[in-house]
């Protein structure tokens, strides 16, 4: 199928409006935000040398932080401040998606727009500051008469290198719930689709240099003393904010919202969960590509209202437990442990997508390996591979303890790589996922784990303190829970990692109702 | 002089760098209503801080100065500024604003109405005599000659008693400084103006001042009519004043009368 005919595009654009209309709106409110703060902090920094100087090392250091890290932790702090004052004042707000985003841009464009502010002030010839103070200009007569409009061209290029950088960044403000163009980039990098990846990056980029050109025709026209430019380019802004939120009024909000975290297997079960509830005559939409340290805050906060999380994640992650009891032990105290927080734990799917030991299947015949215990007795031979976080994690431990492992060599690999490595022989054994569709792809066998060193996994529907008792949503929900096999949700990941059109989330997740729907 | 002195000069001192560099050193000097008086001095000899000093673009350390009668330290330093004319050295015009705005910023920031700002604007161009098409120019497109008689316009434009002007034909070349220079002395004349002219340019301050102030080293050399300085005892005065007589008598052998073109 050619690029231009695939019928992804036509998809993509269907998102466009939603999409785009929230890149918009998160960056422009950042980039005002930044320059309301930015510009009277110049002014008022630029003749102080230790204040300047502090301000811009603050600045230069917040620009160091990578983007995603800089959103991520804004979240945390949010949410923090959103307990503080709920406990102080008695009102919360959400610390999810537009406030966290907006907050953290902001913070971002700040650089730019304070050096060349600062820079283009200080570059006024000191002999017409002086003359503005002898016609009998005041401080701020000389500032808003003669210094600024002297130094603009200087801030301009800063709001605009502002602006650009927002706008891009804006992209990875999708992992902490805010939707913008950064959903095509990744739900495309996650499910192997190039046509929204493709689309992402190109819409964030004429969204860029659109509003780079209109910011530099408001600079032509101040600098030109040519009102109708600098009108023509503001109408043109104007123009973009009001496009982009026209579509967004009118339509009604979904009454809905589904999350998914970053992977292939989430974007199924999102699209999966969310047809279910259209299906029953419920509105319902996805947010999708929420990292992992923000969905389930996000859920109990009642920003999202359902999700799938994996038991073993909440376990050893969100409450720190090092133990590993058998599963429906863990089941029940998860429950209870989750019911403190006003949280339901609806129920299981019916399969578990933990981290296990791996290796091709006629490699373990061969050397009558059927479990982690038979491993053990060939590990000095054998190399393993696994995530970058695996070797740093309890369950890693966990299984060196349990069964004695001391492998010959141990690597660390990008997960997509790794089923490849070790069904080619370049590893042995590599830490996989159990409901990795490539297991079944390459032929891989899955190692029994009897003395239960890692903690179960099961895919568990988790649903925000307000659905407690929502009927409706449980009625929707109810006919998944138990029917998802391991098989199933392996199938489901294969064909979801493919790259055609068949591939999407959506069409996936109607594939596998299709096939458990009837059980 | 019958008249009460305009600006009046007593005892000011000014340094700098914390005391280490001397600018200004007990000078007391005044300037007659009418009169346009000329600061003559080299670099570092404390004229641009003397002339600063009377409109508080510089604060003295010590001693008095009054302006109209008026202790400088009592008056409100922005008003002060916006009723005595200040022609900067190379103009120092706007470089963002036309020849109008130019001229007309003072009484603007006076708040004057509009129209008579722009009716000013056209009456100080005839004054300076710019052509009226100049009006909408920016200053990049002017010469610079041009340049500093919008500087002078500007400096007249809130109709001010008093002008102090810095160096202001200083980068001209020299038949247009002759010009300016001529034509500022017939304004000075005919609005009644009292003047104060910085320059290091001996000549020039004996053909157009009544009086010529001379400084060194922050401290005021001699004060006086040109003949009263060709009296004078002092041997810098008679330094700065032997250049232009010598150019004279020059001159006066290369050019013999009626030879003149």
């Amino acid at each position: 199928m050619s690029l231009v005919s695939d019928p992804r595009w036509g998809e993509a654009l269907t998102h466009l409006s939603d999409y785009l209309g929230n890149h918009v709106r998160v960056s422009v409110t950042a980039l005002a935000l930044g320059l309301i703060v930015s510009l009277p902090l110049a002014i008022v920094a630029r003749n102080r040398p230790l204040f300047r100087g502090a301000l811009l090392g603050i600045a230069s250091v917040v620009q160091t932080v990578p983007g995603l890290a800089l959103l991520a932790l804004f979240y945390p702090l949010l949410l923090a401040l959103a307990s503080v004052t709920l406990g102080w004042f008695g009102f919360g707000f959400s610390a999810f998606g537009f406030l966290p985003a907006v907050l953290a841009l902001a913070l971002y464009s700040m650089l730019p727009v304070l050096r060349n502010t600062i820079t283009g002030l200080n570059g006024v010839d000191p002999a017409l500051t002086e003359a503005a103070k002898g016609v009998g200009m005041t401080p701020r007569q000389s500032l808003l008469t003669v210094e600024l409009p002297l130094a603009l061209p200087v801030i301009m290029a800063g709001i605009r290198t502002s602006a650009v950088w927002v706008i891009g960044t804006a992209t990875l403000s999708t992992p902490i719930g805010q939707t913008s163009l950064g959903n095509y980039i990744f739900a495309g990098l996650q499910t192997q689709n190039w046509v929204f990846v493709l689309f992402g990056c190109l819409a964030a980029a004429v969204l860029a240099l659109a509003v780079d050109q209109l910011l530099a025709l408001i600079e032509n026209g101040l600098r030109n003393r040519s009102p109708a430019r600098a009108a023509l380019g503001g109408i043109g802004i104007a123009a973009l904010i009001a496009a982009t939120l026209v579509p967004t009024l009118a339509r009604t909000s979904s009454t809905y919202i589904v999350g998914a975290k970053t992977f292939t297997e989430q974007y199924v079960l999102s699209a999966l969960m969310a047809e279910r509830l259209r299906a029953n005559g419920l509105s319902a939409s996805a947010r999708e590509g929420l990292g992992s340290n923000v969905i389930f805050d996000a859920l109990a906060a009642n920003d999202i209202d359902v999700y799938v999380d994996y038991s073993g994640t909440l376990w050893v992650n969100q409450f720190h437990r090092s133990d590993a009891p058998p599963r429906e032990k863990l089941l029940g105290e998860l429950k209870s442990i989750l019911a403190k927080q006003n949280i339901t734990l609806f129920g299981e799917l019916g399969f578990e997508n933990a981290y296990a030991l791996v290796m091709p299947k006629k490699r373990a015949e061969a050397l009558g390996i059927r479990s982690i215990a038979d491993l053990a007795s060939h590990a000095a031979t054998l190399s393993i591979a696994g995530d970058y976080e695996f070797f740093s994690r309890p369950e890693w431990a966990a299984l060196q303890k349990a069964y004695g492992l001391s492998f010959r060599a141990q690597r660390t690999m990008q997960p997509d790589f790794m089923y490849a490595a070790v069904a080619s022989g370049e590893v042995d054994v590599i830490a996989g996922y159990t409901s990795d569709g490539l297991i079944a792809k390459y032929d891989l066998e899955v190692l029994d784990d009897p003395r239960h060193a890692i903690p179960p996994y099961d895919a568990i529907v988790l649903l925000a303190p307000r659905r407690a008792g929502d009927q409706a949503l449980q009625a929707a929900l109810k006919p998944l829970l138990g029917k998802i096999d391991i098989a199933d949700m392996r199938e489901a990941n294969l064909r979801a990692s493919g790259n055609d059109a068949a591939s999407s989330p959506v069409a996936v997740a109607r594939w596998l109702w299709d096939r458990i729907g009837k059980r | 002089m019958p008249t009460t002195p305009l600006i009046a000069y007593t005892h000011v001192g000014k340094t700098f760098d914390d005391g280490r560099v001397v600018a200004v050193d007990d000078v007391s000097l005044e300037v007659a209503e009418g009169e346009f008086l000329a600061i003559v001095g080299g670099s570092g000899s404390g004229k641009t801080t003397l002339l600063r000093l009377a409109n508080r673009l510089i604060e003295a350390d010590r001693g008095t100065i009054k302006v109209e009668g008026e202790d400088v330290r009592t008056l409100d330093p922005v008003l002060l500024r916006r009723r005595i004319g200040y022609v900067f050295q190379s103009g120092a015009l706007f470089p963002h604003l036309d020849v109008a705005a130019n001229i007309g910023i003072t009484p603007k920031l006076l708040g004057w109405p509009a129209a008579n700002i722009s009716a000013r604007a056209d009456e100080l161009l005839e004054l300076v005599r710019l052509d009226k098409t100049h009006r909408d120019r920016l200053p990049h497109e002017l010469s610079g000659g041009q340049r500093q008689r919008v500087g002078v316009a500007r400096a007249l434009a809130a109709k001010p008693r008093i002008v102090l002007m810095d160096e202001p034909f200083g980068a001209l070349d020299p038949l247009t400084r002759d010009a300016l220079g001529d034509d500022y002395r017939a304004l000075h004349e005919k609005l009644s103006l009292t003047t104060v002219m910085i320059t290091h340019d001996m000549t020039e301050a004996l053909l157009l001042a009544d009086r010529i102030a001379v400084m060194r080293g922050g401290k005021l050399l001699a004060l006086g009519r040109p003949a009263e300085l060709s009296d004078s005892g002092d041997p810098y005065v008679g330094e700065l004043l032997r250049t232009p007589r010598r150019q004279a008598e020059r001159l006066n052998a290369l050019l013999p009368r009626g030879d003149a073109a």
